[in-house]
């Protein structure tokens, strides 16, 4: 069972999609805000992250760097989920590391999966 | 025309109005004053030297002049700042907005997404009900897309995102989503070209815009069973889109307005209320963007055919 980190302070979204992928046969773990998800992280070696990157404590961007820095997590495939816009973002993001940008509002729980899916190429 | 431009240019009551300013921090009065001004002193400077010939009275008449003509300077530079900071506030405003939109509006859409499951009880209950909370949702996802899109494209100095792109594949890609909708109003999409699976550096992300919006539009405005035709030709240094639908068309008298921000056609809302005017508007600017053109020709109860053409590139320069 491949594991995934979520790391989310928005209550609703978080359900949902541990929810869904819990159903599509994943084991998800929570985070509420940037801190400890990098704690989360560190201890628990997930195959993925799905990462907000607005958060409290901790913002997405420094997780995201701080992920990249640590030998034991930098290899660990990063999705940056959340609804800032595109075009000020994506390559901050990119150029830190993260396999891929998505815009929650914009896509479908499935094709979210589809997402996660292709880059743990399954 | 030129002149007409002018007048209206002139018409600095108007002008302040527009932008909702009081005139001492109107620039368009305050630069009418400034050379109404510069014109008096030259003539009553030369009246005065004419009568006095100390060379002291015209200095100090100079000096004066010059002292009012600083202080309005002041004001239009600092309208002109008020102006800027209220520009520059307009699009955080617009940023941290569409995020705290999207958020909830995610948190609904997913929400639902989860409940009408296969695997979840509620399935068989409100069936309806819960599509149409669904299609309300991505009805505001949309505007609160369509209006980041707009000052996307209103951020004028914003560069163009090249990217290689399979252009036939992403147009089948667009396509298909289209089906499902196209399928329940009995409208056929058909696609022709001859082009080749070959990556081509364009805008990607602004074109799937472009091609969305027509698509949206030719599938909606499509009344009773139809066809919308796409055709996607490369000839030379250009890439030709056309699409074409036979549905309720547009009025002669709104071809000049079709491309204008938050414009909808008067036949269009007698048959579809639902729509923000943007999507053309945000159409055209990409395309301008691009360095190319947009223009269509429709007859009302006919049809429209909506076409753009963008020069492409093979290689990065």
């Amino acid at each position: 069972m491949k594991k995934i980190l979520f790391i989310e302070d928005e209550p609703t979204i978080q359900k949902a999609i541990s929810r869904f992928l819990e159903q599509e046969g994943y084991e998800v773990k929570n985070a509420l805000d940037g801190e400890l998800g990098l704690e989360i992280a560190k201890k628990m070696i997930p195959d993925l992250i799905l990462l907000d990157l607005i958060l409290p404590k901790k913002n997405g961007f420094e997780v995201l760097k701080e992920l990249k820095k640590d030998d034991s997590t930098k290899n660990i495939p990063v999705i940056a989920l959340t609804n800032l816009e595109e075009s000020d973002n994506i390559e901050k993001v990119l150029s830190l590391g993260a396999t891929a940008y998505l815009i929650k509002a914009n896509y479908k729980l499935e094709e979210i999966v589809e997402k996660i899916k292709q880059v743990l190429n399954q | 025309m030129y002149i007409k431009k002018i007048c209206e240019s002139l018409n600095f009551v108007k002008q302040c109005r527009k932008y909702n300013l009081g005139l001492w921090q109107c620039p368009s009065f305050l630069f009418l004053l400034t050379g109404l001004i510069i014109i008096i002193a030259m003539i009553s400077t030369y009246l005065v030297a004419m009568k006095y010939t100390q060379p002291e009275i015209v200095a100090l008449i100079v000096i004066a002049i010059t002292t009012i003509l600083f202080i309005i300077n002041h004001f239009i530079i600092q309208s002109v700042e008020k102006l800027t900071e209220a520009n520059r506030m307009k699009s955080e405003f617009i940023s941290i907005v569409s995020h705290q939109l999207r958020t909830p509006l995610t948190g609904i859409k997913w929400t639902l997404n989860l409940i009408t499951r296969k695997e979840e009880k509620v399935k068989n209950c409100h069936t309806q009900e819960l599509k149409e909370i669904s299609e309300n949702n991505e009805r505001m996802i949309k505007l609160v897309n369509d209006l980041l899109d707009v000052s996307k494209v209103e951020q004028k100095n914003i560069s163009l995102a090249l990217e290689k792109t399979d252009i036939k594949e992403l147009l089948q890609k667009i396509i298909e989503e289209y089906i499902p909708m196209a399928k329940a109003k009995n409208i056929k999409i058909n696609l022709e070209t001859k082009m080749n699976s070959l990556p081509i550096l364009i805008d990607k992300q602004g074109i799937e815009i472009v091609i969305r919006n027509l698509m949206d539009n030719a599938v909606k405005y499509i009344k009773k069973k139809g066809e919308v035709k796409i055709s996607l030709i490369k000839k030379n240094k250009l890439l030709r889109f056309e699409i074409e639908d036979n549905g309720v068309g547009i009025p002669k008298n709104d071809h000049k307005n079709i491309f204008q921000k938050f414009f909808r056609s008067r036949n269009i809302m007698k048959h579809e209320t639902i729509g923000t005017g943007l999507g053309l508007f945000i159409a055209k600017s990409i395309i301008k963007k691009s360095k190319g053109k947009i223009w269509f020709h429709s007859q009302e109860n006919k049809g429209t055919t909506f076409w753009f053409e963008i020069p492409i590139k093979n290689k990065i320069k």
